[in-house]
């Protein structure tokens, strides 16, 4: 029987994976957008998982909110990119160094 | 009746929505040429705006402020006071905005139009009930935000600021979410009213992952330490009116959203959350004040005065008593104030052909080629570092008056430690103004509206400040008495 507690373990292993795809990866920027998404889709899960299992549609509600702004905010983000593209030539993340920090 | 009574406690929200589609449109049609036409209103938006909370204060029939959509939603003194001091720091910032983009950067209408959407979206923070309007609100300001921080498409500094400020907000909304859908599963509620009587006694593992998960989401937001390393870079890339939108209007919305989530919905958990707000508030003040010094650019400086000062509201907040909220609001205006002059005063600094002037080095001996400039941006630092005469001691006089009151001597006592080292660079920049051999770099000339600003922040930080210390105490209490009053 898959309880509550396997979708939170699939969530929180998707969350780590998405903080790490962040902080781990030295490749590129667009990588980095992924990771975003999956630590939305996680969240999204655990809001899913918890309706479900509270009887409670609340956590549906907020599901969708949140699968709308994530999708404004890759929007936005793909566009800053494109700005920073068109000026530096390169997306790699090594590169983003223009000031210190 | 309750769907149109509603609308009416959303007054300043809804007035500003409707402002910016307004704005859109003009932006859409009128483009480039409408740019000028497009600040003018929309700093009569938020003027607008900020008669309409203004009102609500006033009116004694909203004494105790109501709520509206069923909760998610709550117009109170708190809430206003909060809008009131975003909604100003707003005007403030867009009229010296346009005289920037002079120099060949491209200006647009799209501008005005981003700063009023950001606003509705820090108003929504700073009113919300219910972790969906917060996260609705939070994600309205924060796209605008990104967008606003890489303005300047021609400049790789701005398109790297924004990236970056993206990234790690996104970041940040994600651990603030991931803390929210923990709340919500154990607590079987998104709204502050019911997440109250739920996480009453001993937390259990998943609910406490969920309260700090929130915390330090949060903290992303109002860059407090350790999640403060965005600060200095996107203060120092974006262009420098939209810095100093950053630096104040979000500060006061996520510190006020902060404040309220704290106190209201996890008010039954204050063991769990001061320890981390403790924490926060002492090595933001630390890091804030050792991280300045050594910095050459003014804007990365402020960047960490901004953390640094960060500490001390949060100190306020940290006591979790009505007197610290109160002292937190205090000090908010006041920083509020000073960081706008300062930025201003910074925005001042240019040289013969208009270009701005950032670097440390140029504004030796300002005070013989500037006088007035050199004045007033003395004034603010001075007044950062909390020496007496100038209004910005009061505001660390007040907070450190609540933490001692609450019985917690030795965070006041580290926090004025901090505020000697910070003193430091303060001083240093106004020797470098006044004693340093002159660079005469600094040449420009300024119109009346930058005159403006900074007359009218120099003038509430200087003494003559003390003058309002009265009202602005009462109402501050007020609103403080509002966000307790839920209980």
């Amino acid at each position: 029987m898959i309880g509550i507690e396997h979708y939170l373990v699939v969530s929180a292993v998707l969350f780590v994976l998405g903080v790490l795809g962040i902080f781990l990866n030295r490749k590129n920027i667009i990588v980095i957008l992924m990771a975003i998404e999956l630590i939305l889709l996680s969240v999204n899960i655990n809001l899913v998982a918890f309706s479900a299992f509270l009887g409670d549609l609340t956590g549906q509600i907020f599901a969708m909110f949140v699968l709308t702004v994530a999708a404004g905010e890759a929007a936005i983000g793909l566009a800053i990119l494109v700005i920073y593209f068109r000026q530096r030539g390169t997306i790699a993340v090594d590169d983003v160094n223009r000031m210190k920090g | 009746m309750d769907y149109a009574n509603s609308l009416y406690l959303t007054g300043p929200e809804v007035f500003l929505s409707v402002s910016g589609l307004i704005l859109t449109l003009i932006a859409a049609w009128g483009g480039q040429k409408a740019a000028r036409l497009s600040t003018i209103l929309a700093v009569g938006a938020l003027v607008g705006a900020s008669i309409i909370t203004a009102a609500f204060l006033i009116n004694p029939a909203f004494e105790q402020g109501g709520d509206a959509f069923g909760g998610l939603y709550r117009m109170d003194a708190f809430g206003s006071v909060s809008k009131l001091l975003i909604y100003l720091a707003g005007i403030g910032c867009l009229i010296v905005t346009p005289r920037f983009f002079d120099k060949g950067l491209e200006y647009r209408p799209e501008y005005p139009l981003l700063v009023v959407f950001a606003s509705v979206g820090m108003g929504m923070m700073v009113s919300a009930t219910d972790l969906m309007t917060l996260y609705i609100g939070l994600e309205l300001s924060s796209l605008s935000s990104y967008v606003l921080a890489s303005f300047t498409r021609s400049d790789d500094r701005s398109a790297e600021a924004g990236l970056k400020y993206f990234v790690l907000g996104a970041l940040a909304s994600g651990i603030l979410l991931y803390g929210m859908s923990l709340v919500y599963g154990f607590s079987g509620s998104t709204s502050y009213l019911a997440i109250r009587p739920a996480f009453e006694g001993t937390l259990g593992t998943g609910a406490l992952f969920g309260v700090i998960f929130v915390l330090a989401g949060l903290a992303f937001k109002i860059s407090a330490v350790p999640f403060h390393m965005w600060t200095p870079d996107v203060y120092e890339g974006a262009p420098t009116p939209v810095t100093t939108f950053f630096s104040t209007a979000p500060k006061v919305a996520a510190i006020a959203m902060t404040a309220r989530i704290t106190l209201d919905a996890f008010g039954n958990q204050a063991d769990a959350w001061r320890q981390v707000i403790i924490f926060a508030a002492l090595a933001s003040v630390v890091v804030g004040a050792l991280g300045a010094i050594g910095q050459s650019n003014i804007k990365r400086l402020l960047a960490y005065s901004s953390i640094n000062n960060v500490g001390f509201i949060l100190i306020g907040l940290a006591t979790g008593t009505a007197a610290g909220a109160s002292a937190m609001l205090v000090y908010l205006a006041i920083y509020v104030a000073m960081s706008l002059g300062s930025f201003v005063a910074v925005l001042m600094l240019r040289d013969k052909d208009g270009n701005q002037v950032e670097n440390m080095a140029d504004i030796a001996g300002l005070s013989r080629a500037k006088p007035m400039i050199a004045l007033c941006l003395a004034a603010m630092m001075l007044s950062l570092a909390g020496i007496p005469p100038l209004y910005g001691f009061w505001g660390k006089f007040v907070v450190f008056q609540a933490a001692v009151e609450a019985d917690m001597v030795v965070l006041a006592a580290i926090g004025i430690a901090a505020s000697v080292i910070g003193a430091f660079y303060y001083l240093k920049i106004v020797k470098i103004m006044y004693f340093d051999e002159p660079a005469n770099v600094v040449t420009g000339k300024n119109d009346l509206a930058h005159w403006t600003v900074l007359a009218v922040t120099a003038i509430f930080v200087s003494p003559l400040g003390y003058l309002l210390t009265i009202p602005m105490g009462a109402l501050a209490d007020r609103a403080a008495a509002a966000l307790f009053a839920v209980v």
